[in-house]
Parts: C-alpha cells; structure tokens; sequence
C-alpha cells in the first residue's frame, strides 16, 4: 500500500521536545513512560501522513494537555496536521485527563482532552477563563474500546458476559471451570486453574468505564459506584495498561481490561460479551462505533456530551467504549489559537481524521455525532 | 570527656585547627567563608521551603477530608467530599524498609569486611568497583528486572515458607504472582546494599593500624581482631551507611510501582499482595489526581518527609550516644 515504516521514529519527537520544557520531574516521568508505552500499544507503522483532506490554519502553536487514552489518535493527527500544514504546529502533552482539564481551565491550553466529563465545579470555572460569556462543551472526538484480555492456555474463544465478568473481577468466581462460565462456552475446554484478575493501580479513565459498564449492566453482581480508582474485591493490581498487558502475559489464569490497541499489539486474546444479542459480540473496532451509536447526547445547548447505553443488546454493539473528548469553549476561546484549533479540530474531526485512527485500533464517532461535532469546530469562536 | 583525644575518633573529628599564622584576613578567605556560609544557608532554606510548601497544600486536604488521615484504609481522594487516609502507606513504607534493612545490612557488614580485611589486594579493588557500579544502576531497571525475573522466582521461596511457617499468619501464601511487600523488600535490600557496603567498608579501612597491629600481638585471630577493633570503631558508621541506605529505601518509587501489586488494604501476611508505600501511591495517582487529590497526595508526601527526618534524627541520636562510649 506504499506506506512507509519510517514514520514510528517521527512520533516520540514532539513528546521530547515536550519534555525539555517540562520543568517538573514528575511530569518529565509520566512523559517518558508514556512515551514507551505508545510504541507498545501500536501505532503501526502503516500511517500515512501526508493527505489532501487538511485544510491548513494560520502559523502558530497550540498547546493542548490530557487523557493518555487518546494520546495515540493525537500524535497520528497531530503529524499528519504538521506534515501538511508546516507553519501549524499542535502540541498534545499525554498528562492524564484530570491535569488536561487543570490546565485547560487555567487557561494555558487551546484545548483540553479528557475521558470523563466535567464536574459542575468545573463548568463554574470554564466561565472564567472562556471569554465573552462562553463556557467549555465537550467534543466527542473518537472512541476507543475497552477489551477484556485473557490468558488462559487451549481456550481462544471466551464468551462472558456482565454478571460473570463483575463476578470474577470481584474474586466470587475464581476458577476457570466455574458452572458460570462453562454454561456461556459449551464448547471450550475450560482447565481447573485460578483466575487472577488484574486491575489498574493508577487512577484512570478505563477503570470508570470499566466499571460504569459493570454496574449499569449487572448491578446486582457490581454494587460499587463506578470511579477511576479500583474498587473491586482480591485479584493484583498493576500500573498502567502496559503494566497489564504484562501481567496477563506473565502469568496464566489472568484476566485484566485495557485498550484494544494492546491486545492487538500484544497478540492477547479478548472475550467476546454475551450482551442479550443473538451473537456474542467480539471486541472490535467496527462493534465499538456501534457500541457508542447506542448512546445518545446528553449535552444541554452547545455541549456533546454523551451517555452510553452499557445494557444495549443490539447485534454488534459492544458496549465497553471509552469516549475521548476535546474540551473547548463554545465562545471566547483565546483569540490567538482560536483559528489554529478550529483547522486542526475541523481535520480531526474530518472523514478523513476519523477513517485514519481506526488503522490503530480506534473506534470512529458515529456519523450522526460527528457531523454535530464539525458544525460545533465551525462555530467555534 | 577525656582529656586527651585519641586517634581513635571518627574521621574529622581528630583533626584540631592550627593556630593561624597571620591576623589579617585576606580577601581569598572572606569569599570562600561566604561561598561555604552561603552554602549551608541554601541548604536549610530549600529545606524549610520544602516543609512550608507541602504544610499549606496539606493542610487544604486534610482540613477537607471526610475520613481520619490517619486511620482510613482508604484513598478516594477525587470524591467529594475526599476520602482517604495514610494507614496502609505508613505500613507498607516501614515494612518494606524494615525487611530490606534486616536483609541488607548483615550482607553489607560482610562484603565491606571481607573488601577491606579478607580478599587479596586485586580482588578487593574489583570487587569494590563492581560494588560502586550497582549503586549507579537506575531504579527503574531494578523495578524491570524485579517485575519480570525476581517475581517469578519467589513463588518456589514464598511456598516453601508457607509450608513450615503459614501457621504463623506472616508466612501465608495464596500462590498468587509474588507481588507483595517481601519481594519488594528483597529488591529494596539488593538497591541499597551498594550505598550500605561503600560507605562501611571506607570506614572499615580507616580502623587505626595501632589498634589491630596490638589485638594481634595479644595473640588475637583475624575474626577476633575485627570484633574487638573494627567493628566497635566503624560503629557508628555503619549506621550512618545504614541509614543512608534507609533513606533511600523509603523514598524508592518506580521500583515499588513496577514491583508492587497496590491494593489499599493491610495484609497480615508479607507474602500476599496488597499495600502500597507514599511514593509508590503518589506515583501511580498523581496522572489522574484533580487539584484536591494532589494536595491530598502532597499530605502523604508531607508525612514521608517527617518520617525520614525522624529517622534521621533517631540516627544522630544513636551515633551520638555511641561517640561517648567509645573513645
């Protein structure tokens, strides 16, 4: 298809340059890890960067900050941004959406990237920094779909679904050959082994999704408030995706959840969910958009914000989606990354934009959002 | 105090300053004077800044918190209102400090005396360097190489003391991945034996030649020689290496996360996963932490900065008993 591997050495490039000017030491750590992990969890070299769809803002630097789960998406748009537009430059800083949202409501970013919705608090604040009135709308940008890893020696076809999953994440159920799980795959040879499940240490966007699909699919099994922090029973615990996707490597009888990206990376199998639809639904790219057409908008005026319907049982809908918003302000957007943001969001959120994640495994917005969300982009003021 | 010192004191403390030649100050002193008060000044200001920054930002978060700061076993410290409380991080920080220093410090005791009284000239000089390399090993590389070999060789150990001591409640084991306190404490001991081990083993060096040339000549074997003038003279010493070592023991923090399998409970066991230690914690949730979970974090920040400063001071205060009973 003639696209070129050389690229993969572009992409940690702006995240250096980044880390030069970051003055706190801590920062200058979460960088470089995160940094390594996006070579693990998969940026095929197979992205082409150059393309004919960009339409090119004015010169200019937009500093951007936030959630690590669209940190991948963001460095394949921000180079093919910059590949065509060279006088453009965008510089999105994987800090995690809590300080994405920090410092976008101090004012020090064009835009912030967030998994989780603002707070009231939160909107309170947009007020003061978004001019003219105006106050922070989130922008469904892209979806990426929370796969549930396994490793369990002979069996590569694992059906579950969300009451037997909240149980074995919460150590009721703790052998493989539970009558639960043998009744959903009559035809797997399940061992008489432990399951292990892990979950994340650090705080984290996937962990609330995680868990907000547990409870609102089996509430009964998942009686804890779904959070970014852990709150199940037993099981390990380890840092960050890539702290995972180790794990489940490492030992067998695991189970964990993370980004599909490092499933595939990491040749992981992942379960399919029995979700009330006439076929299990597998962890998929095409499933996950899906998935997130189930939901609907939530967002009151201007805002997108979206709500998901974790017990949708329509064929092909997997319903573990992580939304990844942008977070801007419907008006008074700093005058001076006002035009550089709406050509790099008008891309992002382009046909293009969104056909070229899913090569690394992200999940396009439907196109009933998106086409609200380019209108929103062109508003912008 | 004796009237006459001995050269039995510790390095620096034998030394009397001779009597100046000439009375004028010369400029060369006045800046070197000021350079080296300057110094010193620096340094307490940094410090007190550190404890004024971490007090106000702390006070913020525990003024708020719905939990007991010092009690809970929790750390929900984005909710609103905060929950979460510093009991598991204060265990998980001492024990696995106080297992990496039970581990560490005999072996280094043994590697500094057989560098500086046992081994041949030439092995005693490789042995050292390569000694000195292992403290320049970076921690993240202990952690990597703790998560992905040290782990999976623990569990034959682990079953194995599970089986003759599990009756005891420290020794059990769920035959789980060894992702606890024990082998983080093993890993902590292997990163502080080579700043234990230089530090003795200098010490080790200086033992006067008179002492050790005289307990011979008392017809002392070598094992003799070492307890009854090397040991008592590198006394204090060795818990000034020792507590460096401590020091950093407490404050380790990537190797921990990568090592440690974090849950905010405390387990009776030392084998079974679970716990966490301050700088682990503030590691792991510093990327997701909104402005009150970072002063929250920066509470427990504050509480490792007391605790290292008392064991430092219990140090001292050790090493300064110690001086008036040797001389």
């Amino acid at each position: 298809m003639g696209r070129n591997r050389t690229t993969v050495k572009l992409l940690c490039a702006p995240r250096r340059r980044a880390l030069v000017l970051g003055a706190a030491t801590a920062a200058g750590v979460l960088l470089l890890t995160s940094c390594g992990t996006d070579d693990n969890s998969g940026l095929p070299g197979a992205v082409d960067f150059t393309s004919d769809a960009v339409e090119c803002g004015p010169e200019g630097t937009a500093l951007a900050s936030g959630s690590t789960a669209q940190a991948n998406a963001m460095e394949v748009w921000v180079n093919m941004y910059q590949t065509n537009c060279e006088n453009g430059q965008v510089n999105y800083k994987a800090t995690g959406s809590g300080a994405g949202i920090q410092e976008f409501l101090q004012g020090t970013t064009a835009f912030g990237g967030s998994d989780s919705l603002l707070s009231e608090a939160e909107l309170d604040q947009s007020r003061r920094v978004c001019r003219d009135g105006g106050e922070a709308i989130h922008l469904p940008m892209v979806a990426g779909p929370v796969a549930i890893g396994y490793n369990v020696p002979g069996v590569d076809d694992l059906v579950l679904d969300a009451e037997t999953l909240a149980k074995i994440f919460d150590s009721q159920i703790n052998r493989w050959d539970d009558p639960a799980i043998e009744a959903l795959n009559p035809d797997a040879e399940l061992p008489d082994m432990a399951i292990t499940p892990f979950s994340r240490s650090d705080g984290s966007g996937t962990t609330d999704n995680f868990t907000s699909y547990l409870h609102a699919a089996a509430p009964d099994a998942w009686p804890y408030t779904p959070d970014k922090v852990w709150r199940g029973k037993g099981g390990q615990s380890a840092d960050g995706s890539s702290g995972l996707v180790g794990m489940v490597q490492q030992n067998a009888g695991a189970i964990s959840y993370f980004e599909l990206s490092y499933a595939h990376q990491n040749a992981i199998d992942t379960v399919s969910l029995d979700t009330g639809a006439d076929e299990p639904v597998a962890a998929t790219v095409e499933n996950a958009s899906q998935g997130v057409s189930a939901g609907r908008v939530v967002g009151e005026g201007d805002d997108l914000a979206m709500e998901l319907d974790y017990t949708t049982s329509d064929a092909g809908a997997y319903p573990i989606v992580l939304i990844a918003y942008e977070i801007i302000c419907d008006r008074g957007n700093n005058p001076a990354t006002l035009d550089l943001t709406r050509a790099f969001l008008g891309f992002t959120a382009s046909e293009e934009g969104q056909e070229v994640v899913t090569d690394i495994h992200y999940a396009a917005i439907p196109e009933e959002v998106i086409t609200q969300v380019r209108e929103r982009v062109q508003e912008m003021s | 105090m004796p009237a006459i010192q001995t050269d039995s004191s510790p390095p620096g403390g034998g030394l009397e300053p001779e009597p100046r030649r000439t009375s004028a100050v010369r400029p060369g002193d006045r800046i070197f004077s000021g350079l080296s008060k300057g110094a010193g000044i620096t340094l307490l200001v940094i410090m007190a800044a550190i404890a004024v920054f971490l007090s106000i930002r702390a006070a913020v978060a525990i003024e708020a918190n719905d939990g007991n700061f010092l009690t809970t076993f929790e750390w929900d410290a984005n909710a609103s209102p905060p929950y979460f409380g510093i009991a598991v991080l204060l265990f998980g920080t001492v024990v696995s400090s106080v297992i990496a220093m039970v581990l560490a410090v005999p072996v280094a005791v043994g590697i500094a005396l057989f560098i500086s009284h046992y081994a041949p000239r030439r092995v005693a000089g490789i042995l050292g360097y390569v000694v000195d390399l292992l403290a320049a090993v970076p921690s993240i590389i202990y952690g990597l190489w703790g998560a992905l070999f040290l782990v999976p060789q623990m569990t034959g150990l682990y079953s194995w003391l599970d089986q003759f001591l599990g009756w005891t409640g420290v020794f059990a084991y769920d035959n789980t991945p060894a992702r606890s306190l024990m082998t983080v404490g093993i890993l902590l001991a292997i990163m502080i034996l080579p700043i234990i081990t230089s530090v003795t083993r200098e010490i080790f060096k200086q033992t006067p030649k008179a002492h050790e040339e005289a307990a011979l000549a008392l017809g002392a074997t070598r094992w003799e020689v070492i307890r009854m003038t090397v040991l008592p003279f590198g006394r204090s010493g060795v818990i000034s290496a020792s507590m460096l070592g401590l020091g950093r023991a407490l404050g380790e923090t990537m190797a921990v996360a990568t090592v440690l399998s974090p849950a905010f409970l405390i387990n009776i066991s030392l084998l079974e996963s679970g716990g966490g230690t301050f700088a682990q914690n503030i590691a792991s949730q510093f990327k997701e932490a909104g402005s009150m979970g970072r002063d929250a974090l920066i509470a427990s920040g504050l509480v490792l900065f007391l605790l290292t400063l008392l064991v430092n001071g219990a140090a001292r205060l050790i090493i300064a008993r110690r001086k008036e009973f040797t001389s």
